[in-house]
């Protein structure tokens, strides 16, 4: 499994990935997501594992990053950190931030290695079935990801809705891939090839972050001092590891189902954690059991999310979905032929996340102090330079301005987007799927004789279309259950 | 006085059309339907090539489920209103500024030289003063970013007054 990561260059890349994930995860407003939205481009001179390396070093070290912040600024630095604030912040404000920050290192690891494992059993069998399906199914399982996407993750379910179709519409640009039609071009040229992932993601990720922060400048961060991070005692593990397990189970299989993966199973880590805890009234008060609850939940969300993302197609995360450009755009396709044909790049992707997660143990547990003086850099030396790397990064995938421009738009529209409510992630992954929508939908029809409902004879295309509907139903059950 | 007016003006309730839920849902609604009428502009295939369904009607399709969800969600907000935002201070409104300015400069003058502009403009009103951080952001910063697109990326950025002083 490790065999081709036993090169020198793979290594470097695992190591910087790692350094540059903990930075951008400790950096709060930036990300895994918008850090492998930068780097993408950067990947071009790259052979295609150590660019999908790198995405996914990033993507296991810029989770766990967040929690630093989280436990000395109070400040997720990722989203999926959230939680972690919690009770990070109020530990570390007893002077036991070493002990948070030891907690959260270690149940990050645990949650991280449980999830390739996951990854490593589960991604063949689900690819396996894969086999199974046809244009229907692609199309049915495509419409469920949406669906769970927007029922699932953060917000409104219709303001979900709306951004994942608003998405798919944005694919829709540019000539049409069966008849050649010039579809929204407007008669400028540069459309007709579409609209790029990269410049969207960049926009809708970094350029709106950028003005969030302009709106944000009179905050003022507290960070807590940190001596140095400490291994959790006997006493906390013996608390704590059947929250970390059961988390680690939690995060893996929210990480499945497409949505906004750490983020989520981070919430359901912690609530879950203190259902079952034996001291509830401790959590938001500092209890190591929140830590690890939230913490090993959001790094198992990473292994769990990368299931579908290989096996399917179908990206898992708003990072996944930047990890399946990175594939794509090196002329792999990620599906059940992948698992066939080349193993050995699996096995690859799946030995680095492995890495990645015991490096940034090692990198995290004697590094803590160092990453998070970087959250000193102030916002206004610190977004200019994002800005220039974001630019730079937009221009050279396909050296055209005219990308700068649909970045900057984008990044002014997500603004708009995030303030009034919609989540902004919906927008990327029906980018993402958007061609495998409107691609299976108009195969399948063409199969049917144009018959719709031929969908429900096919039984896997008919449990998805069902399972779509009860994505849909289950937030309205739960807000009635909630006024009850 | 003042005070005691401006404070009645603000319990009044906003008319509808000031509000949050509103400005959304007319931007959507008029957007998607500029949209629509577009797709009916679309070039049709003859039904001997047609694979499916013509290709405006999944566009179609969309803008449509786009309208109707926007109406589900004003009228949602009529039981739930949404939550009032705080008004966008002044630098946001000058790092828009500042996009249109980069926009401008780098269409007519030099690529680089916009983001510099841009560089020094975000930095100086987001308040910093120092000569030397601003010179570090909008000169020293992007001059490393060139570089190394240029030199280990390989890549050639547009011409401009300053970029041609590298090329020719």
């Amino acid at each position: 499994m490790m065999a081709p990561l036993f090169s020198s260059k793979l290594l470097i890349v695992l190591i910087f990935g790692t350094l540059f994930g903990l930075i951008l995860g400790v950096l709060p407003g930036l990300g895994p997501t918008t850090g492998g939205a930068l780097i993408l481009p950067f990947t071009m001179t790259l052979d295609p594992l150590s660019a999908i390396v790198l995405l996914t070093s990033i993507y296991c070290a810029g989770t766990y990053g967040g929690a630093i912040t989280a436990v000395l600024i109070n400040t997720p630095g990722t989203p999926a950190a959230a939680a972690t604030c919690l009770d990070g912040y109020p530990l570390a404000q007893k002077g036991e931030a070493g002990r948070a920050l030891g907690m959260a290192t270690v149940s990050s690891t645990v949650g991280g290695i449980f999830s390739v494992i996951v990854l490593v059993f589960f991604a063949p069998v689900l690819a396996q079935l894969a086999y199974e399906f046809g244009q229907p199914e692609y199309f049915a399982l495509a419409i469920f990801g949406l669906t769970m996407l927007a029922s699932i993750g953060e917000g409104s379910p219709i303001k979900n809705l709306i951004a994942g179709a608003f998405g798919i519409l944005i694919s829709t640009i540019g000539k049409d891939f069966m008849t050649s039609i010039d579809r929204f071009t407007y008669g400028i040229n540069e459309l007709s090839v579409g609209i790029g992932f990269i410049p969207v993601v960049v926009g809708l990720f970094a350029i709106s972050e950028m003005l969030t922060q302009s709106t944000l400048l009179d905050q003022v961060f507290k960070r807590v001092a940190l001596k140095a991070v400490k291994l959790p005692s006997l006493d906390d593990y013996k608390k704590t590891w059947k929250t970390i397990l059961r988390s680690s189970g939690i995060g893996s299989f929210i990480g499945v189902l497409p949505a906004e993966g750490g983020t989520v199973a981070s919430l359901i880590g912690y609530s879950e954690a203190k259902r079952f805890s034996k001291e509830p009234e401790e959590f938001g008060k500092g209890s190591i059991e929140g830590i690890a609850g939230a913490e090993a939940a959001n790094n198992a969300a990473t292994g769990g999310a990368m299931v579908p993302t290989l096996a399917l197609g179908i990206p898992g995360s708003a990072t996944t979905a930047v990890i399946l450009t990175g594939l794509i755009i090196h002329g792999v396709r990620p599906g059940p032929d992948l698992f066939r044909e080349q193993p050995d790049f699996l096995y690859g992707i799946f030995g680095a996340m492995l890495i990645a997660n015991i490096l940034f143990f090692i990198f995290g547990f004697f590094g803590a102090k160092l990453f998070a003086r970087i959250t000193l850099v102030p916002n206004k030396i610190l977004w200019p330079m994002i800005f220039a790397v974001s630019v730079c990064g937009t221009y050279s995938l396909s050296q055209s301005i005219i990308d700068v421009w649909i970045m900057l738009f984008f990044g002014v529209l997500g603004f708009f987007m995030r303030r009034f409510g919609f989540s902004v992630v919906p927008v990327i992954i029906g980018l993402i799927l958007g061609e495998l929508v409107e691609g299976t939908l108009r195969q399948s029809l063409v199969i049917f004789d144009g018959n719709w409902l031929m969908f429900l004879t096919r039984p896997i295309a008919l449990t998805f279309f069902i399972l779509s509907l009860i994505a849909l139903a289950f937030p309205l059950l739960r807000s009635k259950k909630q006024k009850k | 006085m003042n005070n005691v007016r401006n404070k009645k003006r603000a319990n009044k309730s906003l008319p509808f059309f000031f509000k949050d839920e509103f400005k959304v849902f007319f931007v959507i609604i008029f957007v998607s339907t500029i949209l629509l009428v577009t797709t009916f502009t679309f070039d049709k295939v003859p039904p001997i090539l047609n694979r499916g369904i013509q290709p405006a009607t999944f566009p179609k399709g969309l803008l449509v489920l786009i309208m109707f969800l926007t109406a589900v969600i004003y009228y949602l907000s009529f039981k739930n209103p949404w939550k009032k935002e705080k008004k966008l201070p002044k630098p946001f409104f000058l790092t828009i500024l500042s996009f249109i300015l980069f926009i401008i400069i780098s269409k007519t003058l030099d690529f680089f030289l916009a983001i510099s502009v841009l560089s020094i403009f975000v930095s100086y009103n987001w308040g910093e003063k120092r000569i030397f951080y601003l010179l570090l952001v909008g000169i020293l910063f992007p001059l490393v970013v060139f570089i190394f697109f240029e030199m280990i990326l390989g890549l050639r950025f547009p011409p401009g007054i300053i970029t041609n002083l590298y090329y020719y």
